[in-house]
């Protein structure tokens, strides 16, 4: 099975984010980015896959941010070939330009599976996946957490709220959004992924000029003004946890304390 | 465009999802303006589930064997062919699995403007104006859409509508014929060691809380209150607690008295599990944490430090 994994990196979300002077985006020069958790889940996912059905993995990353790192450690973790599509993507790109670009891209490629992460925590205009799927026209499966061989496509295990799962059976090429994987992703040491960076140069090419308006006008990004911020209680952890003592007596929540 | 308001129904078994209720109570509001209809749209293969109780002016009923249960494929393509029929001014779906796998597509198939993790939507005018909540929940984004919308929108934003008698018209389905995917199987969760829905005090630990070795700090003050450990996705994704007590959009929904979130940021599918508690306590080393705006009260001291002074206190309290 021919299975090709798109990665990203995303905004560290424990990092201040700072808005642009026009207060639309988020300054990007000076952010932290760190690979999408949820990709890193698409890529184990996609190596088990491989590992049980035999094939191939190959990562792409759009060049919006330095996503290098990101894809020589898929290497190092067993993928076969990593693909950089490099364009002028500062101002940064929207789900559906993500999704037509790679959807150019696909078209010059074999593939049986597009495994992506299930959002990333930018996705204003909706996942790109999901949207890919439709501009290739097939089968997607979205919030999945497990994808096995079965007879000649795959079965993919789909969670709704509360835990559910159903199983749903695809037969033809098909994009699946991964939410978590059925193993934890695997760790790799940095020395193998500066063996990788020695022995498997990055696939380069531009990514296709597309036209993928998306119907919608960013205004305004802001904190979100909470009518009911938290008290934030002062001092150090012991002065705290006194407060929160006596909080919860005052409050009569735990029998023993009243 | 037209100016009907459209809402994707949700169902399982006959029974309508809450969600749906509350696109509906919006659906109500935005049709009024528009001075469209509000509509909603049933995919089903037979049982038309509680169609006759919905708060809409029409429902859509498409039945199909391919609509029993939720295929995304089936649905996308159904939707979209309604759409494109009706052409309404927006379309609302739940911020759930099923919202997350229809609404891109939905989008990619119409070209209609997509606003993803909605809170709030309102018209100006001509043009549709939503919040989508993004970086976590960390900031909000004010979109807005001048042509045709979809919104996904996040549980719990709007007030439910209830009480209808809602015109039902049946409509044949169209290009759902061929499908790749096909339904198997649906599983329920395990039953649980612990039911974290029934429990009066939570204390939830998120990844701040550093490792698996970790959570017996978070246990032993859970010991001390007389309440359970509870935590977010990646804690039970990673295997630190069982399943069956992850709190929020996929795990399951709490009101306790007491939630003392433990290194949880907060993001709106951990939120929309837990934001009714009645007292929410919140330690979390960023202070610009979304929890925080959830929280009644907060602090960014080191959850390490915080945990084990907390439980030497109230166990010498208790003394
Ligand atoms: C379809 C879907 C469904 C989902 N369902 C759920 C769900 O049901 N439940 C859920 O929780 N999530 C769910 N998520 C995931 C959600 O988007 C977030 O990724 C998740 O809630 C983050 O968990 P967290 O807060 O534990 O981790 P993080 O977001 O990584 O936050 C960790 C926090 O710990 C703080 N911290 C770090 N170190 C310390 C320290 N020493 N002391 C104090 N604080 C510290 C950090 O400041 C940070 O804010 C879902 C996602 C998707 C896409
Ligand atoms: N720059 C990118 N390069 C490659 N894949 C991407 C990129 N951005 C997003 N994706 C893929 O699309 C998924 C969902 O992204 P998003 O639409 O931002 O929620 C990610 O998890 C990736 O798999």
């Amino acid at each position: 099975m021919q299975i090709i994994v798109p990665m990203q990196q995303t905004v560290d979300l424990v990092e201040e984010l700072e808005l642009n002077d026009d207060g639309t985006g988020v300054e990007r020069e000076y952010l932290k980015f760190v690979a999408n958790e949820w990709d890193e889940q698409a890529l184990e996912e996609a190596l088990l896959l491989k590992e049980a059905a035999g094939g191939s993995v190959t990562v792409v990353g759009i060049d919006e941010t330095d996503v290098d790192g990101t894809l020589f450690s898929a290497l190092a973790k067993g993928a076969d070939r990593a693909v950089k599509l490099t364009g002028d993507f500062e101002n940064g790109i929207s789900s559906h330009q993500r999704a037509a670009i790679l959807a150019a891209w696909l078209g010059t490629q074999e593939f049986d599976l597009v495994m992506v992460g299930v959002q990333s925590p930018e996705d204003l205009d909706g996942q790109t996946g999901v949207i890919l799927a439709n501009l290739l026209d097939t089968a997607h499966v979205s919030v999945a957490i497990g994808v096995e061989p079965h007879e000649g496509g795959v079965k993919v295990r789909q969670e709704f709220g509360g835990g559910t799962v159903h199983e749903l059976a695809l037969s033809g090429r098909a994009v699946v959004g991964v939410q978590a994987a059925t193993a934890a992703p695997r760790y790799v040491s940095i020395s193998r992924v500066r063996a990788a960076m020695q022995d498997s140069p990055l696939e380069t090419l531009p990514a296709a000029d597309v036209d993928a308006p998306t119907g919608t006008t960013v205004r305004r990004l802001y904190a979100p003004e909470s009518s009911s911020h938290a008290e934030m209680l002062e001092g150090d952890a012991d002065a705290v946890a006194a407060r929160i003592l006596e909080i919860v007596r005052e409050r009569g929540i735990v029998k023993e304390l009243s | 465009m037209g100016s009907d308001v459209f809402t994707l129904v949700e169902h399982v078994g006959g029974t309508v999802d809450d969600s749906t209720h509350e696109l509906l109570g919006k659906a109500r509001e935005l049709a009024t303006a528009t001075g469209g209809r509000s509509v909603a749209c049933l995919l089903h293969s037979g049982a038309r589930a509680g169609a006759d109780g919905l708060a809409a002016d029409v429902v859509l009923s498409v039945e199909h064997p391919a609509l029993e249960h939720f295929l995304p494929e089936a649905y996308v393509k159904a939707l979209a062919a309604l759409v494109a029929d009706h052409e309404p001014r927006v379309v609302l779906v739940a911020n759930s699995t099923v919202g997350m796998d229809v609404a891109g597509g939905l989008s990619a198939r119409t070209g209609n403007g997509l606003v993803a993790y909605c809170n709030a939507i309102t018209l100006e005018g001509d043009t549709l104006v939503a919040i989508s909540q993004v970086f976590g929940g960390k900031l909000n984004a004010e979109v807005a859409v001048e042509g045709p919308a979809i919104c996904s929108v996040v549980s719990g934003s709007f007030a439910p509508a209830t009480g209808g008698s809602p015109d039902i018209q049946d409509v044949t389905a169209s290009g759902i014929d061929n499908l790749t995917t096909t339904f198997l199987a649906r599983i329920e969760p395990e039953a649980s060691d612990v039911d974290i829905t029934a429990e009066d005090i939570l204390v939830s630990v998120g990844r701040g809380i550093g490792g698996a070795d970790n959570i017996e700090f978070a246990q032993e003050l859970a010991d001390a209150l007389g309440g359970v450990v509870s935590g977010s996705r990646p804690v039970t994704d990673a295997g630190w607690l069982s399943k069956t007590r992850q709190v929020g959009k996929s795990g399951q929904k709490v009101k306790p008295k007491l939630y003392i979130a433990c290194g949880i940021s907060g993001a709106p599918e951990h939120l929309e599990g837990m934001s009714d508690a009645e007292l929410i306590i919140a330690i979390n080393s960023d202070a610009n944490a979304p929890i925080f705006d959830v929280a009644h009260f907060g602090t960014t001291e080191d959850v390490l430090d915080v945990l084990p002074a907390l439980t030497e206190q109230i166990e010498a309290a208790v003394a």
